[in-house]
């Protein structure tokens, strides 16, 4: 860096150049404009198919979206059976992912609690309360998100290894995608959460 | 508690949320405020308890301005200005 201690209309000493040159190089704090509000932001690696996870996980992303903040959700391993559509019941090519699928019936619809199920008891009475309280449910609180532009990735590999196809999924998922794609978005600094 | 004040003012849009349980008025506010323009006011009438916090916190990370704030009985109201 050069000092040009020369000032034309002003004969004083050279140190005021020096002082006022420092103070031009000195980085200034960035001060961003009053009214602008910079969000991260949020990464939902969704893996478990459970009801209470479906429902709070759904809960979150409607709402961060709805606070302005970009929201992704990453959905791998069970949490790809909650954006299989309703209607299907068996899913795969090979018995054992049909089986898989019969077992667990795939769909938003026909969730289970981790706790509590009781042959379907418990979800029962977890629809009454949230009728009763106001609570939107899951399917509801999906076109919300859909609504908000929550961005859906599918984990390309759990897709392959539970023989599930794009068909078989609910409208408006994204492009299936893998881990790398996930790992950049948090090493860009998006908040995330793994349910 | 007085509302006159706000009543007079030019109210856009009215988003009743009586009854919903969380995230839902947050959601319909979110979707309500993109359909006023910019430095208009929106009203929001819920019964969740929790929404008193929760609009401070999203006016704070929206940008918007929480102008109003009151409760009249179980029914608590909001105006809010789109940034």
């Amino acid at each position: 860096m050069t000092l040009t201690a020369e000032r034309p209309t002003n004969a004083g000493p050279a140190i005021d150049a020096i002082a006022e040159a420092i103070a031009a190089a000195e980085p200034q704090p960035a001060v961003p404009p009053e009214d602008e509000v910079k969000n991260r932001d949020l990464v939902l690696i969704w893996y478990s198919g459970d009801l209470e996870k479906t429902w709070a996980s759904l809960i979150l992303a409607t709402t961060a979206a709805a606070s302005g903040i970009n929201t992704r959700i990453f959905i791998t391993f069970w949490g790809l059976q909650v954006f299989v559509k309703d209607e299907v019941r068996i899913t795969g090519e090979t018995w054992m992912q049909k089986m898989l699928s019969f077992m667990q019936r795939p769909g938003i619809s026909h969730r289970k609690l981790s706790k509590m199920n009781f042959l379907g008891l418990g979800p029962w009475m977890m629809g009454v309360l949230s009728k009763k309280y106001g609570v939107a449910k899951p399917k509801e609180l999906l076109e919300a998100a859909q609504a908000l532009g929550v961005e859906f990735m599918p984990c390309q590999m759990t897709m392959d290894m539970f023989g599930l196809k794009r068909e078989d999924m609910i409208d408006g998922l994204g492009e299936p995608v893998g881990a790398a794609t996930v790992i950049e978005l948090l090493n860009n600094g998006a908040a995330s959460l793994f349910i | 508690m007085d509302t006159l004040e706000t009543t007079a003012l030019e109210i856009g849009t009215t988003v009743d949320a009586r009854g919903l349980s969380c995230p839902m008025p947050i959601v319909r506010t979110a979707q309500a405020i993109k359909t006023v323009a910019s430095g208009a006011l929106i009203e929001i009438l819920a019964t969740d308890p929790g929404s008193l916090k929760d609009f401070t916190a999203w006016c704070r990370s929206t940008g918007n301005e929480l102008v109003e704030q009151t409760v009249d009985g179980p029914v608590y109201r909001f105006v809010i200005r789109r940034k």
